[in-house]
């Protein structure tokens, strides 16, 4: 099953290698990781998706949790929460396509960012699966180039993941 | 106080009251081991190989129960040490080890004799630091000592860059007394509410065994974990590396479990209905093959990792905790409750117990004209009253010491379980003798395994230690060798150490005493003159028995219940 761990993290150097190896090491899959300062800069808020059975799952955070650098981690995925991923997306646009990828770009409300002659990028934020449907939805032959940032998520409800 | 770089890193070890540093000077580390010349609070023991640093000071370790700290340089010295940070990792040993790295400028700019130490050692260590401000180099200590002497120890790295030891630059210095890390909190005491049902459990059981691990020495548990056993009377048996836990020459001490475990302790194990295991793994040596073990026992686990609980095997009554105060709180709710242990069911347990027990599954060839492995280390154990710093290196030997070394105290006993690294042995013995001058310390070893760190003769003539090592000579790789005759059909495929050297004029040759034993009634006599030789390292070249095997053995990936016994045992 997938899950999406949160996790507070001291901001030193190396330790986001800790996380990465510590993947490595056990064998265990990364999804994604996204990771940047919070307000606090001394601390990094992480966000890793990764997929494993139950006892696989309870032993990564186990793990994730011995490391010295890491001050607290949630699975989000163990209750209600929100997620959410950044794509920019580079495609075809010449005459013949500017409209229909227009179109679709306000379906799926996302932004058009940067226009050229042949060629639009697009911005959009949403689940994972909706980049996926966008992605679909535009004719493989226009994509140029795909950038996400794999997802970010927060638990819902007063309570935060903080000190 | 106004000191440099170097200063405050010696200075900061004599506060931290540090004994002994073992190390190997090299570039990156000068300005740290010119300040070791200025003092003699801090003894510096000068070994052959960054390895023999780290083993060492892992010995002392294991013995003392104190950090043991080593001091190498960049680039190969930090690579050599690698071996025995990753040794003490996996038996979780307290470890400091101060790594002198390229000046900062010229960090990852390929130079002279510099890795990315730090990246090297990560998967190996509890945890590492590149200092990067002199300023840090006090608290960055605190941090280290305090992470590997606590919660679960082990070993700690600090990468030092030259620059930041600089003689030159001084800044003011205080020892940090206190440290509060946000992300770092071990443990203090177990859950009061597991513990009364792991209690509870405990005294319902009709065929229970009691399985503990190094968790105990480390945790220094041994008086709780004895006055359990005897509140309980349940049967116990231990790890390898457990060892000295529990008295071996108690009655209700089954002996080592697991591949080359007693046949009482592993059926035991095989058929009990409640397993109560206390700062132990799970390892795959001591499991066999999970999906036969313990098949119809509730499991209790008591550790101070919460990543060791359920991570091998299922566990129905977790417990996270010190071993020690677990113990001390579970002592405590055995005396007050009213539910009594089941006195029928457990005698007729201890009944079917003392039936394995009479198989006598360590029985030898007595008769032999050669040399028997068990026999030399009984002759150990005799000639030593029991009582002797017992290391080893990794094999055959390992397991003879293991099963006929009865060890009665915690921390006698010490070898390299975890990784397994031969070569572990004579260093290590060096750090336990500069720990305990006063007491017999012994190595028992292979001829494979010694010549590993065979240089580290020259270290003990150096520092003056008269360890004693016992060599099981049977010009093998004993244990590759019986692996590859029982599941290679004898092809004895690079196990086979042609060349020796003649280890008596070896030892003599590094300025200590050789002597060679071929028939067992020399034995004796032998190992009584060696001990008796109060001020030298004495090498005893033991000739033994070249195809002996260890049993019993569990195959790889097999149950507890399907052991090879040994044909001497006339059981198979």
């Amino acid at each position: 099953m997938r899950h999406i761990i949160s996790i507070l993290i001291e901001n030193e150097a190396g330790a986001l290698s800790r996380v990465a190896g510590l993947f490595s090491a056990r064998g265990y899959n990364i999804e994604s990781l996204t990771v940047a300062p919070t307000e606090d800069v001394s601390l990094s808020r992480m966000t890793l998706v990764t997929s494993g059975s139950e006892q696989i799952v309870e032993q990564i955070t186990k793990q994730l949790n011995k490391l010295i650098d890491v001050i607290k981690l949630l699975d989000i995925t163990e209750g209600a929460h929100i997620e959410r991923e950044m794509m920019l997306i580079k495609v075809k646009a010449d005459r013949g396509h500017r409209d229909e990828v227009s179109r679709l770009v306000d379906i799926f409300r996302g932004r058009i960012i940067d226009v050229t002659d042949v060629s639009f990028i697009v911005e959009m934020t949403g689940s994972p699966s909706k980049l996926d449907a966008f992605i679909n939805a535009v004719h493989e032959d226009l994509v140029v180039e795909v950038v996400r940032t794999g997802p970010c998520g927060i638990a819902r409800g007063s309570k935060g993941l903080t000190l | 106080m106004e000191l440099s770089g170097a200063e405050i890193v010696v200075q900061y070890l004599r506060d931290e009251g540090v004994e002994y540093v073992f190390g190997y000077p090299g570039g990156a580390v000068l300005h740290i081991y010119d300040a070791l010349f200025n003092q003699d609070d801090v003894k510096h023991i000068l070994v052959r190989h960054e390895q023999a640093a780290a083993h060492a000071a892992d010995g002392y370790a294991r013995a003392t129960g104190r950090p043991g700290v080593a001091l190498v340089t960049s680039g190969p010295g930090a690579t050599n040490a690698v071996t025995g940070i990753a040794t003490a990792y996996m038996d979780s040993i307290p470890l400091v080890v101060l790594t002198g790295q390229v000046a900062s400028p010229f960090i990852g700019s390929d130079a002279f004799q510099e890795v990315d130490t730090v990246g090297i050692t990560r998967p190996c260590v509890k945890h590492n630091f590149l200092i990067k401000r002199r300023e840090d180099i006090a608290e960055t200590f605190k941090k280290a000592f305090y992470i590997a002497t606590s919660g679960r120890p082990g070993p700690v790295v600090v990468d030092i860059p030259k620059d930041i030891t600089d003689p030159n630059v001084r800044i003011p210095y205080a020892y940090p007394s206190k440290i509060k890390m946000r992300s770092y909190n071990p443990v203090a005491k177990g859950h009061l509410g597991q513990i009364k049902k792991a209690v509870e459990m405990m005294l319902s059981a009709k065929r229970p065994v009691v399985y503990t691990g190094g968790g105990v020495i480390i945790g220094d548990a041994a008086d709780e974990l004895t006055r359990l056993i005897h509140a309980t009377g349940f049967p116990i048996t231990s790890t390898l590396m457990g060892l000295g836990g529990f008295p071996a020459s108690d009655r209700q001490f089954l002996g080592m479990l697991g591949m080359h475990g007693t046949y009482e302790a592993n059926m035991a194990m095989h058929d009990t209905d409640v397993l109560v295991a206390i700062g132990a793994r799970f390892d795959d040596r001591v499991t066999g093959h999970v999906a036969h073990f313990c098949p119809n026992a509730k499991i209790i686990h008591v550790d101070i990792d919460p990543s060791s609980i359920s991570k091998n095997v299922k566990v129905h009554v977790p417990i996270v905790g010190p071993v020690q105060k677990v113990l001390k709180d579970m002592v405590k709710v055995v005396k007050e409750t009213r539910q009594q242990p089941e006195e029928g069911a457990l005698k007729a347990w201890w009944e079917q117990i003392e039936q394995w027990r009479a198989m006598d599954c360590l029985r030898y060839d007595r008769q032999s004209s050669k040399i028997k492995p068990q026999f030399a280390v009984e002759t150990l154990y005799k000639v030593t009253g029991g009582d002797a710093y017992v290391c080893s290196d990794v094999g055959q030997h390992q397991m003879f010491a293991a099963q006929f070394y009865g060890f009665d105290k915690p921390r006698r006993w010490i070898n390299s379980g975890g990784l397994g690294t031969m070569g572990f042995g004579l260093p290590s013995a060096m750090g336990v003798k500069m720990a305990f001058p006063e007491q017999e310390v012994a190595l028992v070893t292979g001829e494979a395994s010694i010549q590993m760190c065979i240089q580290e003769l020259a270290t003990c003539k150096q520092h003056d230690l008269p360890i004693k090592i016992i060599l099981l000579n049977n010009g093998y790789m004993g244990m590759v060798r019986q692996w590859q005759e029982f599941f290679y059909d004898r092809r004895y495929s690079n196990s086979y150490v042609d060349a020796l050297p003649d280890f008596v004029k070896l030892s003599e040759s590094f300025g200590h005493v050789g002597m060679r034993v071929e028939r067992p009634e020399d034995l004796e006599g032998a190992m009584r003159e060696a001990f008796a030789i109060k001020d030298r390292l004495v090498f005893l070249d033991v000739i033994v028995d070249p195809e002996e095997n260890v049993y019993p053995m569990i195959e790889a990936g097999k149950g507890h219940h399907e052991m090879y016994l040994s044909p001497a045992s006339e059981l198979v």
